[in-house]
Order: structure tokens, then sequence, then C-alpha cells
């Protein structure tokens, strides 16, 4: 099963380095990242692979979401069904 | 692969723009609960719900988090429980609402409609006798909703029907006035009502349905009107387009999440209704769309045309995006559920002639408005019938539901709270069409019936 993992926010050193690491922590494996810098924020979008997640998804991402506020980055895990469905016929 | 953009534009619908899935309903037949001892036909109903709708909340739960999207509802519509009265001996529907109660909070759901009663052609003893318990059910009960077919173009409309609704409703509002006069917010009068409908408080589970079924409404204006904020010199074709395009993202959130929720509680897909359903939340109305599109102000000049022009567009592109459509289907205008409404109303651009006349064109009718207290039943009854007219000869569905302001007039404010919102009370024309209203019988059904 795939995930998207978006990142907004300000930007600063070790965004990259920390979201990863929490990938790396639960078993998700980042399959693709593109990020881009437009004046001070930081975007990224993470596409990932939860096959081996070592929890329940949900688990997953409420963990990743309050890590996104504790470093006051706006971050969210979905299911990349959600935008297949939206964006393709 | 996906693009980084359509990601984003995802996100900002649901973070930014009150995307929503408004209501995820679970259709449960009840005619198979019938029985001559009313007590055991209200403890088959509430087994029968707690069975089929135990897991729809934790599951609907579960389908939020996959997917980031938020599920505002999570509801159930039941057979017409008029239909299961006409069978008891004891002749007592309170206790069916009850029942029906109990199993909405055992189950955890916001609502529970189909306290309901199909009379658009004439009455059966069980039909009367529950459309007369209808405000006291209300009064007893929070998650109860009502509703009342009294029309259709097949039928034509029910004079006997639409008399005693006005007074039901006048009750129904008398006897919850100390909480801001709900009961009535709660009771819809229909024209040619639909089966599948997945939103209150009109939602029934039509005889002609399966035995469970899942019907999803979704939400959206929010994202409706920021798209067309960003285009601002478009012409009205492109507008028309935009809408479309719009509309059909919408739609097909919710198909995906009908599709989840059905396989995750084993339960057969029915449709997805294609509704642009506001909330009072600044940013989430339809009125606001319309100004977007040109209008100084909801209710002015023009309105009635760009609401045809956005419901049309709102169905053009959902219809695409669905493989069962069905419900209302369409651009929703209730007063107090929507804060440009509410603006509109306040300042007096609003009024009830011309939201009678943008019923014409939308999805439903007279919805969410409250009138003065001391409005006489024959003048509510006379309100059914008009609306139900339109109804009737337009072969679409058409509803009222008007609440009492008991002990206020016009322009105080009436609260309901959370999604029913708040509004003014509104100018009512209190001519008396008493005897017409007094004529009863029934209003023969339109040439448009004759289709066969």
């Amino acid at each position: 099963m795939k995930i998207v993992i978006s990142v907004i926010g300000k930007d600063c050193v070790g965004i990259l380095a920390g979201v990863s690491n929490k990938c790396a922590d639960f078993g998700v494996n980042i399959i693709d990242v593109s990020q881009s810098v437009l004046q001070d924020m930081f975007c990224m979008i993470m596409i990932c692979d939860i096959s081996k997640l070592t929890v329940d998804f949900n688990e997953f991402a409420d963990n990743i979401s309050a890590y996104g506020k504790e470093k006051n980055l706006s971050i969210h895990a979905m299911h990349e069904d959600i935008f297949n469905s939206m964006h393709k016929i | 692969m996906l693009e980084t953009k359509d990601i984003l534009e995802t996100i900002t619908m649901i973070q930014e723009e009150n995307l929503d899935i408004r209501t995820v309903t679970m259709g449960i037949s009840l005619l198979d609960c019938i029985d001559s001892n009313i007590d055991k036909a209200c403890q088959k109903v509430y087994n029968k719900i707690v069975a089929k709708a135990s897991r729809l909340v934790p599951e609907c739960e579960e389908i939020e988090k996959k997917y980031g999207i938020p599920i505002i509802n999570k509801r159930i519509s039941v057979t017409p429980i008029a239909m299961l009265v006409g069978a008891c001996e004891e002749k007592n529907p309170i206790k069916f609402a009850l029942a029906l109660e109990k199993a909405a909070r055992t189950v955890g759901v916001n609502f529970i409609g189909g306290y309901s009663a199909l009379v658009q052609k004439g009455f059966t003893e069980g039909d009367k006798i529950l459309i007369d318990s209808i405000p006291e059910a209300l009064s007893k009960t929070e998650h109860i909703c009502s509703s009342v077919n009294i029309g259709s173009t097949k039928a034509g409309i029910n004079l006997d029907a639409v008399k005693i609704m006005g007074s039901v409703v006048k009750k129904a509002a008398e006897l919850t006035k100390d909480r801001n006069c709900i009961g009535a917010a709660k009771l819809v009068v229909f024209c040619n009502a639909p089966e599948d409908n997945p939103f209150m408080a009109g939602a029934f589970h039509g005889v002609g349905e399966a035995d469970c079924v899942i019907n999803v409404g979704v939400s959206g204006p929010g994202v409706v009107r920021a798209a067309l904020a960003k285009s601002k010199n478009l012409d009205i074709t492109g507008v028309a387009e935009l809408i479309k395009r719009t509309a059909f993202k919408i739609t097909r959130m919710g198909q995906l999440v009908a599709k989840e929720a059905s396989a995750r509680l084993d339960v057969p897909f029915g449709i997805v209704d294609l509704s642009l359903a506001p909330t009072p939340a600044v940013g989430d109305s339809v009125a606001y769309i319309l100004e977007e599109i040109g209008l100084e102000c909801c209710g002015c000049a023009g309105t009635t045309a760009t609401l045809a022009l956005l419901n049309d567009a709102v169905k053009k592109g959902g219809v695409m995006a669905s493989s069962k459509v069905g419900g209302l289907s369409g651009a929703f205008i209730p007063v107090t559920e929507d804060a440009g409404m509410i603006n509109a109303a306040a300042c007096g651009s609003l009024t009830i002639e011309k939201l009678e006349a943008m019923t014409a064109v939308c999805s439903v009718g007279l919805d969410m408005i409250n009138i003065p207290g001391d409005t006489t039943p024959e003048v509510i009854s006379a309100i059914i019938a008009d609306e139900a007219a339109i109804g009737m000869i337009n072969s679409k569905t058409t509803a009222v539901r008007v609440i009492p302001a008991i002990g206020k007039k016009e322009g105080d404010s009436l609260s309901f709270g959370g999604l029913l919102g708040e509004g003014p009370v509104m100018k009512v024309n209190t001519g008396s069409p008493a005897r017409f209203i007094n004529r009863g019988g029934q209003i023969p059904a339109p040439l448009q019936s004759l289709k066969n």
C-alpha cells in the first residue's frame, strides 16, 4: 500500500532528515521525494510504501502529524487512492 | 504518477476550503420487523439496527484517517415507520420513536431518519396515527428525524395532508420551544421524496430499496467558491465548465468513500448524492458561490439564473464521477445552515418569495427558514402547498422545512447550534389562505404525470 506524506511549513535545517527518520522508525519505505522552497516556504511530497509498517496506519498518521505540530510544520499522511481518484479518470 | 500540484490541490481543498464528506448514511429496511405486538416490533427494530450499524461509526472513523478526509455525519435511514405502525394492535408509535432513539445512542450515529409517512395519494390508518404523533416524537427524542411526503407528480397533492402538516409543524415547534423550536427543524414535508436520500431531515429507506445499503452525500461549496475566486476573468460558459470540473473532483471523493465503506461494512453501495451542502462555517456557503459569480448579495436579481447554472453544472460534473447517482443531487439552499444566506436574509436582500423561486431550479425547497411564531397553521400549510406545486409540475423534489420561532417575531434571531446553524426570523405574507386549505381533497395529478 502506498501513501503520500505532505510537509508544508517555514524552511529550516533538518526537515527532510527529521521526517525521513520518523519514517524509518516505523518501517515506512520512501520511494520518491519532491521538494521545493518558494521564498521561505518549504513544501515536500513523499510517496512511501507502508507494506512493512510496524504499527497501525492510523497510529503512524497521528504520530507524524504530531511531529509536524512539534516542529511547526503541517504534515499529513494520506492513502494515495484519494489523489488517484480525484485527479485521474 | 501523481503530480505535486494535484496533491497540494487536494490538501488545500480539505484543509482550507472545508471539503468533507457530509454524510455516510446506512439505509436499513425494517419490513422484516413488522409485528402485531408493538413491543416485539420495537425490540426487532432495535436489534436489527444495532446488528447492521454497530460498525458504521468506527469504520467511518478509520476511513477518515486513511484518506485524511473528514466524514462529518454518520447516519441511518429506515423504512417509513408508518408502515410498521399500521400492523400493530396497540396504536402508540412513540414506542417506535423511543426504540429508534435508543438504537441511535447505542450505535453512536448523529441522526436516524425515517419517522415518516408517504401519503401523496391518501392515508392508511398507520399514516394518520404516525403523523399525529410526530410533534411528541420529536420533542421526546434527540436523534430522530421525520418526513412526510404529501405530493408527487404521479399522484398530485393530498390537500388533506397539507392541512394537517401545517398544524403538525407548528405543534412540533411549540412542544420544543424551550429548545429553540428544534422539533420543526427535524421535520420535512416533501413532494416527490426520493427513496435513497442520505441527507437529513428527509432521509428514509424506500420500500424499493435493498435490505441494507450505503448512501453517501458530499459537500464542498467552499471548494467551488475558491476555484471561482482564482479565475476572475472567465465568461459564464467558463464558469460553468470550472464548476463542472470541480464538482467532478468532489464527487470522486464521495465515490471513493462510498466504495470503501461499502466494502468494509459488507453492505452494497447504494448511491452518491451529487450535492453542494453548505455549513454555517464562513467560506462553506452556496450563497457565496453565487456572489462570487457576480451578485452583490444573494437574493438580488440574477440569483435564480446563477443558481440554475450552479445546480446544473454540479450535476453534469458529478454524474461522470460516480457509478450510481441518486438522492437529492443538486445545490442546497438551507438558510440557517449557510453563512451567506444568513447574511442575505438578515440584510433584507433574501426573502421567502425569492427563495421560493430559487427552489424551482435547485435541489430541494424552502429549507431551514425561521418564520414568526404567530404564523397560523393555514399559512404554513399554504407555503407547503405552493412548494409542492412547484415540485409536482416540474417533476422534481421540493420540500418545506420552516421553523415557527415561538415567541419571536420578524427580525429576531433563532439559533440551533451545530450544522443546523442560526438565522433571522423572516417575513411571511400573512394574508389568509384558510378557505383554500380547508377545502381539503386532492389536487389532481398534472398532465406531466401521463407519460406512458
